[in-house]
């Protein structure tokens, strides 16, 4: 491809920040997406410490040794699928596809877990019509795991791609830009894990 | 095709021991006697250096040009601005 083809198609890094289109449009997502979680998890926090002592302490409620190995996990999948692109970037096709179908597969397991987690407590009575706690606490974790949920779908579609041999050394720029996403994902939970677990 | 890369690939599983570690310190912390003050801030500023850990390795901000990590931070300023909105609608 000539390089005025390339640039027309914004595959180039672009003289103004420097990178190609699709990081660029990636990164002004997830800003929108800080934005959205800002909201939900600065709600709950006012509410909460605005309420005293009339929320339960979140171990009270919550199960925090498991969710603290799932969190653990979550932070594997990131490692999985920066390891994935750092494969491509220098051509190992069977790097790439391994890597990638662990973060598919650690996405699904952190799935499955909060899925469980969640029907336990609402086994144990803590559901979202459990007060403000209880609302606040599915719509935010909800979220999340939506956002996951995506993450894993379109890893998957990724990884289908990988595997036709869709992906080279030279030009493997939806790796990248689907692992910032996942990365993202990742730290939304690091701040949630702290925030209405730990706290 | 000319890319970005040239570009060098930090000790990934160096930063993965870091954010097992600080982890397994901020649930570590919560059983320990601190005053709750105390754990509230410690976590918060573990929790900061998990981010920013994510942020600048796995997400290459620091190996990317200045103005990407410009506009990863933008959103920080408006999201200040509604959580302060927020809490004065709350108790003001």
């Amino acid at each position: 491809m000539s390089v005025q083809a390339a640039a027309m198609e914004g595959r180039l890094p672009e003289r103004g920040l420097g990178v190609y289109d699709k990081k660029v449009g990636m990164w002004i997502f997830l800003c929108s997406e800080v934005m959205f979680f800002s909201g939900l998890i600065g709600s709950y926090i006012i509410l909460r410490f605005g309420a005293g002592n009339e929320w339960p302490l979140p171990g009270e409620v919550l199960n925090i040794p498991v969710t603290a190995v799932n969190t653990f996990i979550l932070i594997c999948s990131s490692v999985s699928m920066v390891k994935a692109y750092a494969a491509i970037s220098q051509g190992d096709q069977a790097g790439l596809r391994k890597w990638l179908i662990a973060t598919v597969v650690m996405g699904a397991i952190f799935l499955g877990v909060q899925a469980y987690e969640y029907s336990e407590l609402i086994n144990h009575g803590f559901t979202p019509a459990s007060g403000l706690y209880g609302s606040t606490f599915f719509t935010m974790t909800g979220f999340h795991g939506f956002h996951v949920l995506c993450g894993v779908v379109s890893m998957s579609y990724i990884t289908l791609k990988a595997f036709r041999g869709h992906y080279t050394k030279e030009d493997h720029q939806g790796v990248e830009v689907i692992g910032l996403y996942w990365h993202f994902v990742d730290l939304v939970w690091i701040i949630l894990f702290t925030v209405v677990y730990l706290i | 095709m000319a890319t970005e890369e040239g570009r060098k690939h930090p000790n990934y599983m160096a930063v993965w021991a870091g954010l097992a570690i600080l982890t397994a310190v901020e649930v570590g912390i919560v059983y320990l006697g601190f005053s709750r003050n105390v754990i509230v801030m410690v976590l918060l500023a573990l929790a900061v250096w998990k981010a920013l850990l994510v942020a600048m390795y796995f997400m290459h901000l620091k190996f990317e040009p200045k103005a990407v990590s410009i506009v990863a931070a933008s959103p920080l300023l408006p999201a200040a601005i509604l959580i302060i909105f927020i809490l004065f609608e709350n108790f003001g």
